[in-house]
């Protein structure tokens, strides 16, 4: 009656939808790193996916690293700053938290549960202004801190880590570790930590891409240009277009914004196989 | 995994309800304004101030803010300046928006456009700067740009830059189409008939739907439809000014006359190059910007005074910055020495230098200024056109006391009117409606 849904099926309306999609992805990139080979010039006169009459790829970038004495390269350090302290400790503070509810049995176990999953489903946006008010009371709004102490809390994270633990960390292995006179931290650091790689692998890239593309936090947070990360930077040398005065750097803007997903990309690529097996694991009963 | 099936379900919806909740009263429940003193001083607290010296935060985009802080610095060697570009337009009135309600945090002096100015002024965020007597400035000033500054009964900035308007056009477009510059607004819109019919590609101007530009067009026809008393606002976007501009708008949007290509976008300026776009309304401010961003239209450009609607000299302002004293300010006699400085002595020199438009009636008056001739615009003496405008402007303008919230669901209402090439009325009653709600739900006595 029903075809097997195990039996390889071609379905054409699937794979005209798929080059779609494909096409809506691909074509911004194209896009893009096509406009970062261009003069300003030629992205005023040029078709958008068509090269220009000048190949400034290289002195674009030269340009964009040297712009206003070089505050793209600050940015940059300061996005890096904001992740790995951000986002690895995100993944640390989630790991440890996910392991202990998952494994642990303590009283306010349930309302804890309960807080997460709330924390889950609000918004950060709508959590930006009361964070300011309450940063701003402490005199730790236009510092790193601001950034990076809001970066240190993913309830998401959590919850991935608390579900993922469940399976992955086996009681009896544990079990076995305290017979042998392993002590809760060592078990955690020798034992659990590598069961829940994969789990990890998968949280820290959420974590490392949330901090990376944070934009509105840092935007109410930070007064001092000095501090931005690169998403708020680029979006002021954009915002330099309009108005009076205006001065357009479209060309740094583009190259800017390709430099700043490369690093995206690699983190992409070098994860990606963990994360894969991170996002089917507890799927099937063995 | 994150499948939750039947009651459980119902209960964790409960609690992450309750949640939302908490996190919203936390939301509601910010610290108290904590407020300034009423930033007590007189005029002879300035110069001793200047004298004293000490460090002020002044956040800015203006461009020309590096040089000018340097010179006041050089004047002032006790005076610091902290100058930070906290961000441009909405971002820069987010973060003082925040600051303000935070109690600190903000800068001592900060840009503020005319049409924001009320949103500050008037809950009293900002100093009533009459107590330093800069209501003695008045007549160095042109009379629209003074109006800009105040707000209620005070006043809260000297005016830095002004933006009559003027209309900019492509010589050579309409050479092409043996056209000469309309004078008035019917021949205006004749005018882009025949460049639409002769050219399909090319459009008389362009517009997408831009609050501030269809606020000066109301203000140049003559409309009032914001008044702002106190608590009381009225609004009207029915009124014989708006109607007047809606009866030339309407033609060009319903017949798809003009270009609906966004304003300050990379098509924007290659549109203004290649002679896409045949002339532009714009404050007087737009001569930098082409001769900056607009390489390609050198020689072509040139500017003439705005149509009207009888053939009278009328137009408006578009655009324009203050400087304001914040209330939270720990020394506002310093800050407010530094904003008389910038934009009634020395300052006004560098802002003039990196191609701003003066409000300064001196400035305006200067024959060096006035008869300069540019090259860009094929040695037009176009600050003659543009001075004259300045003396042109109607008046009788307000802006709403929430202008910032209006142009930003501005888009979602009179917006529509320019996506489906419809009469503009309906966008504007969508746009009234939704002030007059959110006006009453912010306190205000709307009608």
């Amino acid at each position: 009656m029903s075809t097997s849904p195990l039996a390889p099926r071609r379905s054409p309306m699937l794979t005209v939808l798929m080059a779609l999609f494909l096409l809506y992805t691909l074509v911004p990139l194209a896009w893009l790193v096509l406009s970062a080979t261009k003069t300003q010039d030629d992205l005023f006169s040029s078709p958008g996916l068509w090269v220009g009459d000048e190949f400034a790829f290289f002195s674009n970038i030269r340009d964009t690293l040297t712009y206003r004495d070089g505050i793209f390269l600050r940015w940059l350090a300061n996005t890096l700053l904001y992740v790995v302290v951000g986002a690895g400790g995100a993944t640390l503070l989630a790991t440890a938290a996910g392991y202990g509810l998952a494994k642990y049995r303590f009283p306010g176990r349930r309302t804890v549960f309960a807080v997460i999953i709330g924390a889950v489903a609000v918004p950060g946006t709508a959590l930006a202004v009361p964070t300011f008010l309450m940063f701003s009371n402490m005199g730790l709004t236009n510092t790193v801190w601001a950034i990076i102490i809001p970066s240190l809390i993913s309830p998401f994270g959590l919850y991935l880590m608390w579900v993922y633990a469940a399976d992955a960390v086996p009681d009896e292995l544990l079990e076995a570790a305290r017979i042998d006179g392993a002590g809760e931290i060592r078990i955690f650091f020798t034992v659990t930590l590598r069961l829940l790689a994969p789990g990890i692998v998968t949280v820290l890239l959420f974590t490392v891409v949330s901090t990376w593309n944070n934009y509105f936090l840092p935007l109410i947070m930070l007064s001092e240009p000095k501090l931005y990360p690169l998403t708020v930077g680029l979006t002021q040398w954009s915002a330099q277009a309009t108005g009076a005065n205006a001065q357009p750097v479209y060309n740094l803007v583009v190259t800017g914004s390709l430099l700043t997903i490369v690093p995206l990309v690699i983190a992409f690529i070098l994860l990606q196989r963990f994360w894969q097996s991170g996002l089917s694991a507890g799927s099937v009963k063995q | 995994m994150l499948i939750i099936s039947g009651r459980r379900a119902r209960r964790r919806i409960a609690l992450v309800a309750a949640a939302l909740t908490a996190a919203s009263v936390l939301a509601g429940c910010g610290s108290d304004d904590a407020g300034g003193s009423g930033g007590a001083g007189t005029a002879a607290d300035l110069d001793a101030a200047l004298e004293e010296g000490g460090t002020i935060t002044y956040w800015t985009w203006t461009p020309s803010a590096e040089a000018q802080v340097a010179a006041f610095e050089d004047q002032y060697p006790n005076v610091e300046v902290k100058l930070v570009n906290a961000g441009t337009g909405n971002d820069h009135y987010t973060k003082l928006q925040n600051a303000i309600k935070a109690g600190s945090g903000g800068p001592d002096v900060a840009q503020v456009e005319y049409k924001a100015l009320p949103q500050f002024a008037l809950p009293g965020d900002l100093i009533d700067l009459r107590q330093y007597g800069f209501d003695e400035f008045e007549a160095d000033y042109t009379p629209s740009t003074w109006a800009s500054v105040q707000a209620g009964e005070g006043l809260y900035g000297l005016p830095q830059d002004s933006g009559p308007m003027a209309l900019f056009y492509n010589q050579e477009v309409f050479d092409e189409h043996k056209l000469e510059v309309p004078k008035t607004w019917d021949g205006y819109v004749e005018a882009a008939r025949t460049i639409k019919k002769e050219n399909p590609s090319q459009c008389i101007t362009n517009d997408s739907g831009d609050p501030g530009f269809t606020t000066s067009m109301i203000w140049q026809a003559g409309g009032t439809p914001f008044q702002a008393d106190g608590e009381k606002v009225t609004i009207d976007l029915q009124d014989e000014g708006t109607q007047k501009w809606t009866g030339v708008w309407n033609q060009l949007i319903e017949d798809e006359l003009v270009c609906t290509i966004p304003g300050w976008t990379e098509e924007w300026y290659k549109a203004l190059g290649d002679g896409t776009i045949a002339s532009i309304g714009l404050g007087a401010w737009a001569p930098g910007v082409f001769e900056q961003s607009v390489p390609d239209g050198a020689g072509k450009w040139r500017a003439a005074p705005m149509p009207t609607y009888d053939g009278q000299p009328a137009t408006a302002e578009n655009g324009g910055s203050t400087q304001s004293v914040l209330e939270q300010s720990k020394n506002p006699a310093l800050a407010a020495a530094f904003v008389r400085w910038l934009n009634h002595e020395e300052g006004v020199e560098p802002f003039l230098e990196s191609g701003g438009f003066p409000a300064t009636v001196a400035d305006l008056e200067d024959p060096a200024f006035v008869d300069k001739k540019l090259d860009y615009f094929g040695g037009q003496q176009v600050n003659q056109v543009l001075t004259d405008a300045a003396t042109q402007v109607v008046e009788g303008w307000q802006y709403l006391p929430y202008q910032l919230y209006a142009d930003t669901i501005y888009g979602d209402t009179v917006g529509k009117s320019y996506q489906t090439h419809t009469a503009l009325e309906g966008g504007l009653t969508a746009w009234q409606e939704a002030l007059v709600k959110y006006g009453n739900e912010q306190g205000f006595s709307v009608n």
